[in-house]
């Protein structure tokens, strides 16, 4: 009888495995959520990048609804968000923060900064990932929208486009705008 | 016109499968001959109907017939011609064709063979076979048809993701369908024995080339895989526990599992339910790994098409077919016992033991492949297992896997003396002592860990040199005699000692590579020289080029070692014309000691550029070892026992072969 059980064991295992592939097929694996979501942005004061005269702090979160950006002039998929920043910030859309993670020098951020435009208010030089850990950033780029309560709201992971924007992102904005 | 063709050939080919599954099932229940008769050429006709079918889909690649909306979404009159060819399965649909010929392929190839099989085993195999056909091809026309066309025709395609123009991606995934899809073969015998209830030495030997040549191509596609990550992604990492790297690792390992369980139900009568049960749970996680890159169930780099809708066919199919083996196994297998009686301390205690470390490894990366999904699923939070989670608890199960190698071989069939062979063994032992002592004197004193990898690595490649030169007794007077021996070794003992070997110079290369990589990241002017690991690297210049579809910053490095110019390497990056995505083409120089390895990124506007240098110890091992293996497999395969048609009576002399050869063939 128990011998019985055994080879049973398979299909059982199979069975449960088969209830668990046909939920986890209803999720949408891409969203991963930082522990942070929902809670103040943790304090941090990044130095201003070479050429600007303002760091990026905590502190200039409050008060509106904002993008805060983590980028490097290493990143490749940074590059490919770079032109739809651009445009967010040339139409007014919301207040952008960047936070130009790791670089190599110090030039290196301001240059690609200076070659493809800023789309940023104000950027953080962050060589040694302060403000990165701050936000617990796992790899660039990645993006946080901030409440005007200063409130980390939701995290998005990878490059920001159009389509992602216009069905996810923006519609978050909105609502925030509106509390 | 010929696309249509080829999507009439599939369609018939559905219904050749239907056939052939219905008689092969039918005719030896019923005892009708006739029906049994039909089930090896209706395989044979399904392989020749699946082929055309590719062949025409290939036709529409190759002469970029854009109004096949597959032709038009993945390929570009721009494109060279091998990865006009490659786009044929560089999507979806076509690589569900690939898989649905390779299946096909496998189904002849046991109808052409199987000469020597039980006439009533060969119908059933081949009834499985065309039951998994039905299945697939079902799904290529009802819901991922290549032949669709488009309306109105674009005027070029719309190219290929750059990513994939490369000969090492072009070339991974046949190689690794033949691996997965091989599997489906030894599926198909253990169902056909299963509904036979009939397992015996005989079923085993004509399982083992199948599990042979798909374990072979595995390995090959498992490699080059990891090679094209190596060098396509430009950071000189080669394994990243992804979800899609595990899918194709869990079968390997259970299919390793497979050759050596075989080897005890042939030669000893035992293990025959556990057996079957590894040539089902191989198959099953091939299938989990098509569901898993298909459905978008788990985030991974290898962003291929994923669509939750095919997820669930592929979840249905997977759970059909397996569960129905299962099923299966419940009923039959309770009754599958062996007459071999075991002393753990035998060379079959030690396959045993090295079973159930395969076993337990490919489960526990199945745990941490699977876990993310199951936390979703619960709502317990996302998080995703990465390689910490891997290393810690896959490499201390191959640690005493890979001790137990260089032992078994040398022990006998039924009643081992352990204490004798390990005393055999001392001289080996020392030598990997030295080497691990060695590493941890002159080169590494922080890094135990990687001066015991390299001792493994020392161990299983001395012993098995060891276990092959007691075999042709090399070490007792009369080389003439170990000469003949060394020519009589039988084909499949040669493969053993080949894939042993192969994988201890390629642990040395893991080990090393993971262990003392150097890097150097920095940005360069022409002239300037960066020294890594003893090698001066100077960049000598950078400049734009035209690609047949891309243009690319090239740089040039000379590598100097004290004074003499060793090298110049032309690394890349690449902007391709269609997608405007940039890829890097790392430059490697492979030499014995490892890889030079050079990436060349951004301009920084004022004559300098990003560059990253890096020295990649004993990488060349790593392929060369794969490559070793899967040489040995393939020597095996062409073992006379396995031959084509080879008769179950063999000449006389042929029995008169001495044991101890007999006893080593793996």
């Amino acid at each position: 009888m128990i011998k019985r059980l055994l080879f049973l064991t398979p299909i059982l295992v199979l069975g449960v495995l088969a209830i668990y592939f046909t939920l986890g097929l209803q999720r949408d694996s891409k969203i991963l959520p930082s522990v942070l979501i929902n809670t103040p942005v943790p304090e941090f004061s990044l130095a201003a990048i070479e050429g600007a005269e303002q760091g990026f702090s905590s502190l200039d979160l409050k008060g509106k609804v904002t993008l805060v950006n983590i980028f490097g002039s290493w990143c490749y998929a940074c590059l490919a968000e770079h032109p739809f920043l651009m445009q967010l910030t040339k139409n007014k859309v919301l207040p952008i923060y960047g936070i130009d993670w790791r670089e190599q020098d110090r030039t290196s951020g301001p240059r690609w900064l200076k070659r493809r435009g800023n789309p940023y208010v104000l950027v953080g030089d962050d060589p040694k990932s302060r403000g990165a850990i701050a936000f617990g950033v796992t790899g660039a780029p990645e993006s946080f929208i901030v409440d005007k309560a200063g409130i980390i709201r939701y995290k998005h992971i990878g490059v920001i486009n159009e389509a992602n924007w216009n069905q996810t992102l923006f519609p978050i904005v909105q609502k925030l705008r509106q509390k | 016109m010929i696309s249509e063709l080829g999507h009439f050939a599939l369609i018939m080919a559905l219904g050749v499968a239907a056939v052939q599954a219905f008689t092969g099932l039918a005719g030896p229940w019923r005892g009708n001959e006739n029906w049994s008769a039909i089930v090896a050429p209706a395989a044979l006709l399904q392989a020749v109907l699946v082929s055309l079918s590719f062949a025409a889909l290939t036709h529409a690649f190759v002469t970029s017939d854009f109004s096949l909306a597959i032709v038009a979404n993945n390929s570009h009159t721009l494109k060279p011609m091998l990865y006009k060819v490659s786009g044929v399965w560089g999507n979806h649909e076509g690589s569900m064709l690939m898989w649905a010929l390779i299946l096909a392929l496998y189904g002849g190839a046991v109808a052409f063979f199987g000469g020597n099989l039980r006439p009533s085993l060969k119908a059933r195999v081949l009834a499985v076979q065309a039951l998994i056909g039905i299945g697939i091809l079902a799904f290529i026309l009802f819901t991922s048809n290549p032949f669709a066309r488009l309306s109105p025709a674009p005027f070029d395609g719309s190219g290929l993701n750059p990513l994939l123009q490369d000969p090492g991606l072009a070339f991974h995934p046949p190689l690794l369908y033949l691996g997965y899809v091989g599997l489906s073969t030894t599926f198909s015998f253990a169902a056909a024995a299963l509904i036979e209830g009939r397992i015996d030495a005989a079923w085993a030997r004509w399982v083992r080339p199948w599990t042979l040549a798909a374990w072979g191509f595995l390995t090959g596609g498992i490699a080059l895989g990891s090679w094209w990550a190596y060098y396509e992604l430009g950071w000189g990492g080669w394994w990243f526990w992804d979800p899609v790297e595990n899918a194709s690792f869990m079968p390997w390992l259970a299919a390793t599992a497979l050759l050596h369980s075989a080897i005890v139900s042939e030669k000893r009568d035992a293990l025959k339910a556990w057996t079957v049960f590894l040539a089902i749970i191989a198959f099953a996680l091939s299938l989990l790994g098509t569901f898993l890159v298909r459905s978008g169930v788990l985030t991974s780099v290898h962003a291929f098409a994923s669509d939750p809708s095919r997820g669930v066919f592929i979840l249905a199919f997977l759970v059909v077919t397996v569960g129905a083996a299962f099923a299966l196994f419940a009923w039959r297998g309770p009754n599958l016992t062996g007459r071999g009686t075991f002393d753990p301390i035998s060379r079959e205690g030690g396959l045993v033991i090295n079973n159930f470390l395969l076993t337990v490894a490919a489960a526990s990366v199945l745990l941490g492949t699977l876990y993310p999904m199951f936390l979703d699923v619960l709502d317990l939070g996302k998080v995703s297992v990465g390689a910490p989670y891997f290393n810690t608890v896959f490499i201390p199960m191959m640690i005493p896997a890979i001790i137990l190698m260089g032992v078994a071989p040398l022990m006998q069939w039924k009643r081992g003396d352990g204490a004798k062979a390990v005393a055999r063994l001392k001289f080996v032992f020392m030598i990997a002592a030295a080497v691990g002592f060695g590493f941890w004197l002159f080169l590494d004193r922080a890094s135990a860990l990687a001066s015991f990898g390299m001792a493994l690595a020392a161990w299983l490649l001395a012993a098995t040199l060891y276990e092959f030169a007691s075999r042709v007794r090399l070490f007792e007077p009369g080389l003439a005699d170990t000469w003949r021996r060394i020519r009589h070794q039988p084909r499949a003992s040669w493969g053993m000692t080949l894939a042993h070997g192969g994988l201890a110079i390629a642990v040395a290369g893991m080990t090393a590579s993971s262990a003392w990589r150097s890097e150097s990241i920095q940005v360069m002017h022409p002239g300037d020289t960066v020294t890594v690991s003893g090698y001066e690297f100077t960049l000598k210049g950078a400049e734009t080029i035209q690609g047949p579809n891309y243009q690319a910053l090239q740089g040039r490095f000379e590598v100097n070692q004290g004074g003499r110019l060793l090298y110049t390497l032309v690394p890349e990056k690449r902007t391709y014309l269609v997608s405007r995505q940039p890829t890097t083409e790392a430059a490697i120089q492979p030499t014995f000691l490892g890889d030079l390895y050079a990436v060349i990124g951004d301009a920084d506007g004022k004559g300098g550029y990003v560059t990253r240098l890096y020295f990649n110890p004993l990488v060349p091992w790593m392929w060369t070892g794969a490559l070793i293996m899967v040489l040995g497999a393939g020597i095996s395969l062409t073992d006379r026992r396995y031959r084509i048609g080879a008769p179950s009576k063999r000449p006389a002399r042929q029995e008169a072969e001495p044991e101890a050869g007999a006893g080593a063939k793996a």
